[in-house]
């Protein structure tokens, strides 16, 4: 009979962008447990609130198979002494061994039989373990010095196999039949079955489906909206974090006084959704409307409390930015700057006016105009604005916002408002010229001054985001199409930045890794040749000749490799073999100088025919030599581009 | 007016938690940032001794003052403190319950708890919580300490940090502190406003920067004295406290720098780890005594 089995970790409120992480890593321990133990069945499904999380499997056995197993001990001809301490060993009597030959000769032999466990049993003694062993980015003790460690306090667990609870115990709290509704809509202490855990749970107030709170999110948001002429505005990280802090989500909509759009958008947007979680809308032209949505974790906002308390806080937090923005005017940029030299912008390293003057003069050096220059200068002194103060994730924009509002010319403003950009992966790079000279400098700067003085990224370490300041660095070049050679004296910054450019090229733009290794094998510096390069490539692999050169320039690059080959490629015409060699030869030359494609076609059958036929381990040292010789200069002429034997093939 | 008076809702919450078992302390009378610096908790959540206390506790942050013209700004707010160390299974709940004894419907409101980890490097001191929401303000900071003066806590406190004044503008439903009433036919702005006015004033414009400056150094000194030989740790502590509401002065002044300002706060933390490693050494002794 196979069983099923459900798990539920109750736990106190877990932050929600850690849930999805960590039920992915108790599935994968939790199937591995059954595995070990071959208990049989698989994880059937995980699910989550901020409150518990959930583990279903099915298809359990009972208890594990009885296994037998024959154990060979000493030879048969050392005697009866060795068979009775073999016998004691395996807990039985002499005259319970058998004899087993083998090659060698005789043995003493037993056959050990273990009973299968129970699987309760099994999962009693190692789910605490297990359940401690999930993986959180920080964790807490709650039972005083040197108890367990979780994210959050366990306050229940639910274990059941079958109808039986599996018993066990982590800080106090005993595994049981029993859940917890939600906090407010829900009963404490509900008996549950396997069969009816999810529904009990839902007449109490939780939806356990993250799906469904999804889309009982997003249908009551169509529907608060319908007929309005608004629309939301499309979030779905936030969307994400809404859903895994609430157990039974309802959507509000909420409005706020229309004399706030006065404010710039990017402020109203930022105090909506980070500070409030709320969604912003917008009007059918796209414009801001005056307009929030919230998502509660409870049934109803009968009376109406709700959206008044959230409208109230909304308010308040408004009134502040207009304070900060009307008080941060009073002082324009070019005032600031002097200001930067009392804001650190790493110990070691100095402060943001020292910075500043670095990327000014990188950004001169990149042939930056006098707006680039003029946006060099100002693009860090709204970190001593209050609204930045408050508004952290707003620097870069409120500088910009600042410098329009300054009379600064669009070019000026624009490359302020754009410079931290991109901010992610996929997010856009500045659109203008003078954006892209201010950010890449920015980040160049951050980059070799922090290696300068030893801060460098290690492991998951990296808390100056350096990586995401050389991936931005990369496609600022690549994607900005910046025609500047990267010189870097720094080893170590060659390094991480080579680690940045492969990362690009293979996961975000989807070019294959031999292709990567391939073309970087000749990279030195400009990331544009790197990407036509890699262009290049992708097409010339698609024709019939290229895999097969490609795996003979394997063969030509472990031929020399051997061979220890260091002389260059000068090798004597007149030693050539006629036949095979000397039409390679021959072809080498014919096609100098044609485009890399049709050689590569006209070449393909003379070096297959060269190896087919002719021996380059020849016996004549001079012949030999030779060889060599000539398969190295075929191997350089190639090698400009990129280093083929990369290349994996399937030869 | 609806919902009850400022000093209704504090008599409430006192008398709720003396019901669960926490002795009533009065607010700490030196100058604190807030509730969690007073000795009632920093020192008492050290070691291994069973706690429970509630205080109001006014807190004073030289930065905010606002003159008295911001509705939500203050320079000095009131802070209602509540520790149970160890804390007992069933926080939350009696957490909840303290809501519904100031007159909050639960069932007409909506309750989140956000996870917002508390630190205090001048302290040494770390925590991991939740900052609880109400209808989508920010009601109580909710902290399971881990970490004090730099030493692992034996027993895990519970911190619960009531903002006294944006919880009762909310039951009241005003939007400006200043417009709570303090008691029937009282507001706020009648007791406070001036205090905010003046001491705006003197933050901001007047505190002579020189003469701060003085002072940290002498109560500096005078706490390492403390430290090196008397066994007197409280009045060591108070020591750190007027440090540590010095150094916000002077920042409200515009006197530090940030470049200064990381050594200024190391400063104020050697002292409170000393504080605290040598009120562990006592405690130490005693419980050998004991």
């Amino acid at each position: 009979m196979s069983l099923a089995f459900l798990l539920e970790i109750g736990t106190e409120e877990i932050p929600d962008w850690m849930i999805v992480p960590a039920l992915n890593n108790l599935q994968d321990m939790f199937q591995g447990l059954l595995d070990q133990h071959a208990l049989g069945g698989k994880v059937a499904s995980t699910a989550a609130t901020p409150r518990r999380l959930v583990l279903r499997a099915k298809g359990l056995v009972e208890r594990q198979l009885d296994t037998e197993e024959l154990v060979l001990g000493p030879p048969k001809s050392v005697g009866a002494g060795a068979a009775a301490g073999f016998a004691k060993k395996m807990g039985t009597t002499p005259d319970q061994l058998k004899t087993e030959t083998t090659a060698k000769g005789e043995y003493f032999a037993f056959t050990k039989r273990t009973q299968g466990q129970a699987t309760a049993a099994i999962l009693a003694r190692e789910l605490p373990n297990l359940i401690l062993k999930i993986q959180w980015p920080k964790t807490m003790y709650w039972n005083g010095k040197g108890s367990e460690r979780f994210i959050r306090p366990i306050r229940w667990l639910v274990a059941l196999l079958g109808d039986a609870v599996v018993p066990f115990e982590i800080g106090g709290v005993h595994s049981g039949d029993t859940t917890n509704g939600h906090r407010l809509l829900g009963k404490p202490s509900i008996l549950v079955t396997i069969e009816d855990f999810e529904h009990q749970l839902k007449s109490n107030g939780v939806i356990l489906s993250a799906d469904q709170r999804r889309d009982k999110i997003e249908t009551e948001i169509a529907g608060l909206l319908a007929g309005r002429a608004l629309k939301v505005k499309p979030d779905p990280d936030l969307l994400h974090t809404l859903v895994y802090i609430t157990e039974f989500p309802t959507a509000i909509l909420g409005g706020f006084d229309s004399q706030y759009l006065e404010l710039p958008q990017e402020v109203l947007v930022t105090v909506m959704r980070h500070h409030q979680k709320y969604f912003s809308v917008e009007d059918a032209n796209g414009n801001l409307a005056p307009n929030f949505i919230a998502v509660m974790n409870t049934i109803a906002d009968p009376d109406g409390l709700v959206r008044h308390g959230n409208e109230r806080v909304l308010r308040a937090r408004f009134n502040d930015a207009r304070f900060f923005w009307q008080v941060d005017q009073k002082k324009p940029l070019a005032a600031r700057v002097e200001d930067l030299k009392n804001v650190t912008f790493q110990a070691k390293v100095g402060s943001y006016f020292q910075k500043t003057e670095r990327v000014i003069e990188l950004v001169k050096q990149l042939g930056g105009d006098k707006h680039a220059q003029r946006a060099a200068l100002l693009c860090k002194s709204d970190l001593t604005t209050d609204m930045v103060k408050e508004f952290t994730d707003l620097q870069g924009i409120v500088g910009g916002l600042y410098a329009k509002a300054q009379n600064e010319p669009n070019e000026v403003w624009r490359a302020i408002y754009e410079h931290y950009k991109p901010l992610s992966m996929d997010g856009p790079i500045p659109s203008t010229r003078e954006g892209l000279l201010v950010a890449f400098a920015d980040k160049w700067d951050t980059l070799t001054s922090c290696f300068k003085v030893g801060l460098i990224p290690t492991g998951s370490k990296d808390p100056f985001a350096l990586r995401r300041a050389a991936q931005g660095l990369v496609r600022i070049i690549v994607e900005g199409k910046l025609q500047h050679h990267i010189v870097i004296c720094d080893e170590q910054l060659r390094e991480f930045l080579r680690d940045r450019i492969e990362y690009y090229f293979r996961d975000v733009r989807g070019f294959a890794y031999d292709e990567v290794r391939a073309c970087m094998a000749t990279y030195a510096g400009n990331l544009i040749q790197l990407e036509g390069c890699l262009l290049w490539l992708q097409q010339v692999r698609q024709t019939p000749d290229f895999e097969p050169l490609a795996a003979s320039f394997k063969r030509i690059k472990n031929i020399l490799k051997q061979a220890e080959y260091k002389d260059g490629g000068t090798y004597r015409e007149d030693l050539f073999e006629p036949g095979p060699e000397s039409d390679l030869y021959q072809e080498m030359r014919r096609t100098n100088g044609q485009p890399l494609e049709s050689r590569i076609a006209a070449l393909r059958p003379k070096v297959d025919l060269f190896f087919d036929k002719v021996l380059v381990n020849a016996p004549d040292p001079n012949i030999r030599r030779n060889r060599l010789a000539l398969l190295q200069s075929l191997l350089t002429e190639f090698s400009d581009v990129a280093d083929f034997s990369e290349i994996v093939t399937e030869r | 007016m609806s919902g009850l008076s400022f000093q209704d809702t504090v008599f409430a919450l006192k008398k709720y938690w003396s019901d669960r078992g926490c002795i009533i302390q009065e607010p700490y009378d030196v100058e604190v940032g807030a509730g969690t610096m007073a000795p009632e908790t920093f020192l008492r959540v050290l070691g291994p001794q069973p706690y429970r206390v509630a205080y109001v506790q006014p807190s004073r942050r030289p930065a905010d003052g606002r003159y008295g013209e911001n509705p939500n700004r203050l320079y000095k707010h009131q802070q209602l403190q509540v520790i149970l160390k160890p804390s007992p299974a069933d926080v939350i709940d009696q957490y909840l319950g303290s809501l519904k004894a100031i007159g909050i419907d639960l069932s007409k409101h909506d309750i989140k708890f956000e996870e917002d980890n508390w630190e205090a490097p001048t302290l040494g001191a770390w925590g991991i919580g939740w900052q609880v929401m109400l209808d989508g303000l920010e009601i109580t900071q909710f902290t399971y300490f881990q970490q004090c003066g730099g030493f692992d806590l034996e027993l895990v406190p519970a911190e619960l940090t009531y903002g006294l004044e944006r919880i009762v503008a909310f039951l009241q439903n005003v939007d400006s502190v200043y417009d709570i009433e303090w008691t029937a036919g009282v507001r706020y702005s009648e007791v406070r406003l001036i205090e905010e006015q003046q001491f705006s004033k003197y933050n901001f414009e007047l505190a002579d920067v020189a003469m701060l400056w003085k002072l940290f150094d002498l109560h500096e000194a005078e706490c390492q004295r403390l430290l090196k030989g008397a066994e007197v740790v409280l009045p060591a502590y108070d020591q750190v406290l007027k440090c540590s509401h010095i150094f916000n002065l002077l920042d409200a002044r515009g006197a530090i720098s940030v470049t200064e300002r990381v050594g200024v706060i190391g400063r104020v933390r050697r002292l409170a780890l000393g504080v605290a490693q040598m009120w562990h050494r006592l405690s130490a002794c005693e419980e050998a005594v004991a």
